[in-house]
């Protein structure tokens, strides 16, 4: 099964080398790696999909913890998270499909983001079911490019989750933790 | 230190000077010294006595500050001898081994030393030179990315250009290497980075490394669980591995062996972690491990993994693998933990400190019943008294281990090997009675380990007396390194066990391969002449009353020996684990040679 690890890392050269050679050296199969910046600027933030079974899983964890970089690392697999992935997709759209493409963008809630005389250009952000579906709509199209970036991913509610928790100071008081809402 | 007169002088490669003093902001007296300088200085203040190493360009700013060091520089005759020294160095004192060399070629070389010390947990750290960092990603002369190179074989590794940060380097690097799990650290500096100046502040450099947990314990739940499966046990068997030697827990695992009542089986690294005539000891397990202790393994109930990772080469085939028995295992790695063998308790956490929580709540339980079916499953297996033998004419390496181990038991002795036939011989007809004083490379099986690595552990320890197995073929791979041994004026003895062939090779190509010698017969030097070339005193025997003579011999004499023993050609290691058979399903020696009784 597909596993999504969030992993906090120093943001320090070599660091996406390190935690890449790590799944190669142990044969771990990556189904999707992104890196990028967070709220504290000396860490980084990965979130790592993999496919493994729990035994696996465990040790992934614990190869990682093995890397000096590595500060956190949290599988939320089995948690509730906003997984969120973004795709451009470049889509064949001559003057009679056109408008049946941007109908379908819209239902999507997608963005068209750049216009040419036989082509648009997609963007969508969401779970990855959505955009595969939206996908699998335009395939009739003539899909002409695609990318997407991998997954990035955060626990719901307001419970932060990283290295050393942010304090709660500027919170409400009644604040739940368990409270969320899905928008 | 502290001259004066070098004040007007300009900042140099010298290093080690001070020529600018000026209070910092906490009013504290800072030196400037070069990232050359601030190496050695650290490398001091890390305790460290002796570097094995071989200069070049990218690190000659390093070699030129050595001036200023009361380090001890042992000049190798490749680089690879420089790691496996410093490894033999670590092995032998417990401490961190240092190894220096120069970029490229000088880094490529030190690659086999590294992943052996990184699969057999050994704490040493190597320096390199680098080219300088303008220059990185030029492909300059003599450029490698060796931190790239050696990025799966290192615990962690470091590329230095600014000499502000050697300081904290050298800190991290050894504080890396040696706690936890232990294991190689390799520092890459560039060549600006030797020779530009910095203020050089000890305390302020002190070890950032928010991720590195080295301090690991088990939850009280486990141990309660872990106490559990031991009481109630009727057939336990402890696996004392290497990290028992590692974490310091000899007394420990004796004191519990003998409450508990539990009998314990080696791995090879472990040889030495628990008294070979304690009567509690099995011997080895494994692939050529003693039949009897296979055999308990396989009918025990528990198995109490202490600081071991089930290796392919302890396990045999996994399927079939102690099929009945619990496993509880103690390991300080928790990515050992249900790697291989899946274990029902694990326990993460440093031997010593989990032996001695658990201690108190073990009870004591007679487990005599366990311990004479182990007796009888010896047999007459377990009588290796080759001794006895009448003369057959033929000298075995058995022959010469065996009576090496007599002439020398009593002493101080730490027996470094190589890999091969003779390692395993080596491991059944030498008796260890003492940690560290068994060297060998276990994990990744390097040939051509043993004598660099003697050298490292002879500098570690110059009262211990220290011998050399080794075969023909693996003293071929590092053979220069008897001019370091010259050099350096160390009284080594080498014991090559010679029979032409690349033994266990042919051993494998004998079982497995239809007899097809397919590059394993070998063509020797005079190995003799060889030593004789370097001054160093040779014999060659080839008669079984010569061994105990030439062994006291070279024993008495004020200096190295080379002792060429030349034996049976095509002799084998008996008993046998195929790879992937089960463990229990060893190949046994056709005919007793050596053994006075039959095997079963």
């Amino acid at each position: 099964m597909l596993n999504t690890f969030m992993v906090y890392v120093e943001n320090k050269p070599g660091v996406l080398t390190r935690v890449a050679s790590l799944f190669r050296r142990r044969a771990f199969n990556i189904d999707s790696l992104t890196v990028g910046r967070t709220e504290k600027p000396e860490v980084s933030r990965m979130t790592i999909t993999v496919d493994a079974d729990f035994d696996q899983a465990r040790r992934i964890e614990a190869n990682l913890y093995k890397l000096v970089n590595v500060l956190l690392v949290e599988n939320i697999t089995n948690q509730p998270a906003i997984v969120r992935d973004l795709a451009m997709i470049r889509v064949a759209a001559s003057h009679e499909a056109r408008s049946h493409v941007l109908e379908l963008a819209n239902v999507f809630r997608a963005r068209v983001v750049d216009v040419a005389p036989e082509s648009l250009t997609i963007e969508i952000t969401g779970a990855e079911e959505k955009i595969d579906g939206l996908l699998e709509l335009l395939r009739p199209y003539g899909v002409l490019e695609m990318v997407r970036t991998g997954i990035v991913a955060m626990r719901r509610g307001s419970k932060s989750s990283g290295p050393a928790p942010v304090k709660e100071t500027t919170m409400h008081s009644e604040v739940n933790d368990n409270v969320s809402y899905s928008v | 230190m502290t001259n004066q007169d070098n004040r007007n002088h300009k900042a140099t490669v010298d290093g080690g000077s001070d020529e600018k003093n000026f209070p910092n902001t906490k009013g504290k007296i800072l030196k400037t010294m070069t990232g050359a300088g601030i190496l050695w200085e650290c490398l001091e203040r890390e305790g460290v006595r002796v570097v094995f190493g071989y200069p070049g360009g990218a690190i000659l700013p390093a070699y030129d500050a050595l001036k200023h060091s009361k380090i001890h520089h042992v000049l190798v005759r490749h680089e690879q001898g420089a790691t496996h020294m410093a490894d033999g160095y670590a092995r032998a004192s417990g401490e961190v081994g240092v190894a220096i060399a120069t970029s490229g070629p000088g880094a490529t070389n030190m690659v086999t030393g590294i992943a052996t010390a990184m699969l057999d947990s050994i704490p040493i750290v190597c320096i390199t030179g680098q080219v300088g960092s303008k220059l990185i990603g030029s492909d300059a002369f003599q450029e490698t990315d060796i931190t790239g190179v050696t990025l799966p074989i290192t615990k962690h590794n470091y590329l230095v250009t600014h000499a502000s940060e050697v300081a904290r380097t050298v800190r991290e690097a050894f504080y890396v290497a040696r706690s936890g799990r232990p294991g190689p650290v390799l520092i890459d500096i560039t060549k600006d980075a030797q020779q530009s100046t910095c203020e050089f502040d000890w305390e302020a450099a002190r070890p950032q490394l928010p991720g590195y947990r080295p301090d690991l314990s088990p939850a009280p739940a486990e141990y309660a669980e872990a106490l559990e499966l031991i009481h109630n046990s009727k057939r336990p068997v402890i696996l004392a591995g290497h990290g028992i030697i590692v974490s310091g827990a000899m007394r420990e695992v004796r004191d519990f062996a003998e409450r508990a009542g539990i009998p314990v089986a080696l791995t090879l690294l472990g040889l030495g972690a628990f008294p070979a005539s304690h009567p509690l000891n099995l011997g080895m397990m494994g692939m050529h491990g003693e039949a009897w202790v296979n055999h308990t393994i396989q009918e025990a109930d528990l198995l109490l993994a202490f600081g071991m990772r089930f290796d392919d080469r302890v396990t045999g085939n996994l399927k079939t693998y102690a099929p009945n028995a619990k496993k509880i295992h103690i390991e300080i790695d928790p990515a050992e933990i249900n790697k291989n063998v899946k274990v029902d308790v694990p326990l993460v956490g440093d031997l010593r400190e989990v032996l001695l929580e658990l201690m108190p709540k073990v009870e004591s339980i007679d487990r005599s019943e366990w311990l004479d079916s182990i007796d009888r499953l010896k047999g007459d297996s377990a009588v290796r008294d080759i001794q006895n033998l009448p003369d057959s004419g033929h000298l075995y390496a058995a022959h010469v281990i065996n009576d090496l181990w007599r002439q020398t038991r009593d002493g101080k002795t730490i027996v470094v090997t190589d890999v091969g036939q003779h390692q395993m011989w080596e491991a059944q007809y030498y008796k260890h009675e003492h940690p560290r004083s068994l060297i060998t490379s276990g994990g990744l099986g390097t040939m051509g380990f043993a004598l660099p690595a003697a050298i490292g552990a002879k500098v570690a320890c110059p009262d211990s007396e220290v011998w050399v197995i080794v075969g023909d073929g693996g003293f071929q791979m590092t053979m220069c390194e008897l001019a370091t041994l010259v050099q350096e004026n160390l009284k080594i003895h080498i014991a090559i066990i010679n029979n032409g062939f690349l033994g266990m090779v042919r051993q494998w190509q004998e079982f497995f391969y239809d007899r097809n010698y397919a590059a394993t017969p070998l063509l020797n030097p005079d190995f003799a002449k060889l030593a004789e070339a370097y001054g160093i005193r040779s014999m060659t025997i080839s008669e079984r009353s010569e061994v105990v003579p030439a062994v006291q011999s070279a024993r008495e004499y004020d200096g190295p020996v080379l002792i060429n023993f030349k034996v049976e050609q095509e002799d084998t290691v008996y008993p046998m684990v195929a790879a992937g058979a089960a463990l229990h399903d060893m190949i046994r020696r056709p005919s007793p040679i050596v053994e006075t009784a039959e095997d079963e």
